[in-house]
């Protein structure tokens, strides 16, 4: 599989917070929390994303509430891949568990650019910025993860 | 290879001799914990997926406590939801309004989590029971479904990092401090993914609530879980209250670990982060007196709603006024903590000052209801998280501390040493 797409550039410890405010957890609607997704960090995310395209951001992205919403919020917002030096270990999971992919690459996220062309595949973890032609190496998953994607997500994966 | 606290409870619950950090093994869970925010994507992943029983109605807890009493209708839909969920599948620990707290100050009273259990909860602060030397762990909502049918969870092994903690906290320390201070030291991703293991001489000094938030307050370093060894302490709160069979585990002499810390109880002083990470700490002593002007306090959460923490604030606001122009909102973290403070007499402390007392509810923490700042307004707070934006404006600031620090700014108007006032 692979994905391509226009990014959007974050910096260090994203919060959940910021990804999707509290204010809106009273809702489950994808379609209505994508609409809100990194309000508090990028008013205008919303109005520039386009499907497909990537986030890329440095060290300890998700940090902090164990709100789904966040995955779900980025995945609905139409962003295919989110690329970062570390990610905080409870969005990691979400993120795997609803089938938004992402990746660890401290290299790929220092040196990607904002509004740069990205392309990914996930078969072999290559990421090549399609601006710079700079290629980078992702940690490919690990076998029980292409196993949770293979079968659909943590749900189909226990049925 | 010797073992940690941590990675022995998850062996034990995988049924294995052994287990090594990075190591992937599936657990049996003794309790899967959700609120009113992640439980009904868990019940929208279950229904969508043809669900039709749970693995156990006892070992599951829905606690509706952050949005509730419901602050709009929306949220009211979403708790009723639950209720329909919690009646249809006859869930035993469902509570709401009237019979709930904050889910992390609750759970330990009502003695659903103790020693040597397993939880996974959909609510980051999950941690917390590692207070109680159980492994207990955030995730989210899908993890939950799927923990809700299975009565199983997966886990990678994690790794650890050994606090050991010494010397005895002087003054106004409490366990606030002393998360604030190692999150200071280490980071907002200093433990990442890891075992934060508090352990040494100094960990007799700390009650049951400085244990509960110092391990409620694990994941702002990141970690996966926080656990402190079980001792007569431990026991004492346990005793006649924890419904399963108390497990004790600790860690093996030759038990590896990624790194070691010191920490010398007796030499912190009352710590306070700054905007907008937990890790942005200075002590009070790094605090100019004028400092930084507060428009409201909040004492509360399911890092300091508790009952030592109500008593520290009352403890500093006896017989004092706040300032002109400061609101101090006071949440007990239960039913049974509201009206333990009440019976002390906090309440009449609390109203005489000034400030207000609301009924359980996680509210302003996560800038939900019962507290939301304007922009441009400050608040020092005794919950977990000053992220951008955490209590309400974007342009609005969070500052945490203890309760005795919290209380005494409020006095003040300004942050303040508790000693100052």
């Amino acid at each position: 599989m692979n994905v391509k797409g226009k990014v959007h550039k974050f910096g260090d410890n994203v919060d959940t917070d910021v990804i999707i405010p509290a204010r809106y957890l009273n809702t489950a609607s994808h379609k209505e929390l994508a609409a809100h997704c990194m309000e508090d960090i990028d008013k205008e995310f919303v109005n520039k994303v386009a499907d497909g395209d990537i986030m890329v951001a440095t060290k300890n992205f998700g940090c902090g509430s164990s709100r789904e919403h966040a995955p779900i919020a980025i995945k609905a917002s139409g962003i295919s891949c989110v690329i970062a030096s570390s990610f905080a270990r409870i969005f990691y999971r979400n993120s795997i568990n609803i089938g938004l992919p992402i990746l660890e690459c401290p290299a790929a996220a220092e040196a990607i650019g904002e509004g740069d062309v990205v392309s990914v595949d996930f078969g072999t973890g290559v990421i090549t910025d399609e601006t710079t032609g700079e290629k980078f190496q992702a940690e490919p998953f690990p076998e029980f993860i292409q196993n949770i994607i293979a079968k659909g997500g943590l749900i189909n994966s226990i049925k | 290879m010797g073992m940690t606290m941590s990675q022995k409870i998850l062996a034990a619950h995988a049924g294995l001799p052994e287990v090594k950090a990075g190591q992937l093994i599936e657990a049996k869970l003794d309790l899967v914990l959700g609120n009113d925010v992640t439980t009904p994507v868990a019940i929208n992943v279950f229904e969508e997926n043809g669900a039709t029983s749970v693995f156990d109605n006892t070992k599951i807890a829905m606690i509706m406590d952050h949005f509730t009493p419901n602050k709009d209708i929306k949220a009211a839909t979403q708790v009723k939801q639950v209720r329909d969920f919690a009646d249809k599948y006859d869930i035993t620990n469902y509570r709401d309004v009237g019979g709930m707290g904050i889910e992390h100050a609750l759970l330990p009273e009502m003695g659903i989590v103790g020693p040597g259990c397993l939880c996974i909860g959909a609510d980051s602060h999950t941690c917390t029971y590692g207070a109680l030397g159980a492994f207990s762990t955030g995730v989210g909502s899908t993890d939950m479904c799927a923990g809700m049918i299975s009565g199983k969870a997966w886990f990678k092994v994690p790794s650890a990092i050994k606090f050991n903690l010494i010397g005895e906290p002087q003054g106004y320390v409490s366990g606030k401090d002393v998360i604030l201070h190692i999150i200071g030291k280490i980071g907002v991703d200093g433990a990442l993914y890891k075992s934060m293991e508090f352990v040494g001489e100094g960990v007799k000094h700390l009650n049951i609530d400085d244990r509960l938030c110092i391990a409620n307050m694990a994941i702002e370093a990141g970690a996966k879980n926080g656990i402190f060894p079980v001792d007569d302490i431990t026991r004492e709160y346990c005793d006649g209250r924890y419904q399963g069979t108390p497990v004790e585990y600790y860690p093996d002499d030759d038990a590896v670990y990624d790194e070691e810390y010191t920490i010398d109880l007796s030499e912190l002083r009352p710590t306070v982060s700054f905007p907008h990470l937990p890790e942005n700490t200075r002590t009070v002593d790094e605090i100019g007196e004028t400092e930084v002007k507060i428009d409201q306090v909040v004492i509360g959460s399911c890092t300091n709603g508790r009952i030592s923490d109500l008593r520290a604030a009352a403890n500093v606001l006896k017989g004092k006024q706040l300032a002109r122009g400061v609101r101090c909102i006071v949440i007990p973290g239960t039913q049974k903590i509201w009206q333990q403070a009440m019976h002390e007499g906090l309440f009449d402390i609390f109203v005489d000052a000034g400030a207000v007392v609301s009924t359980p509810t996680c509210g302003p923490c996560l800038g939900g209801h019962m507290g939301i700042l304007a922009a441009g307004e400050k608040a020092i707070s005794t919950t977990n998280r000053n992220f951008v934006g955490r209590m309400g404006h974007v342009d609005s600031e969070v500052y945490l501390a203890s309760p005795a620090v919290a209380a005494a700014s409020a006095i003040a108007g300004y942050i303040i040493d508790p000693a100052k006032v």
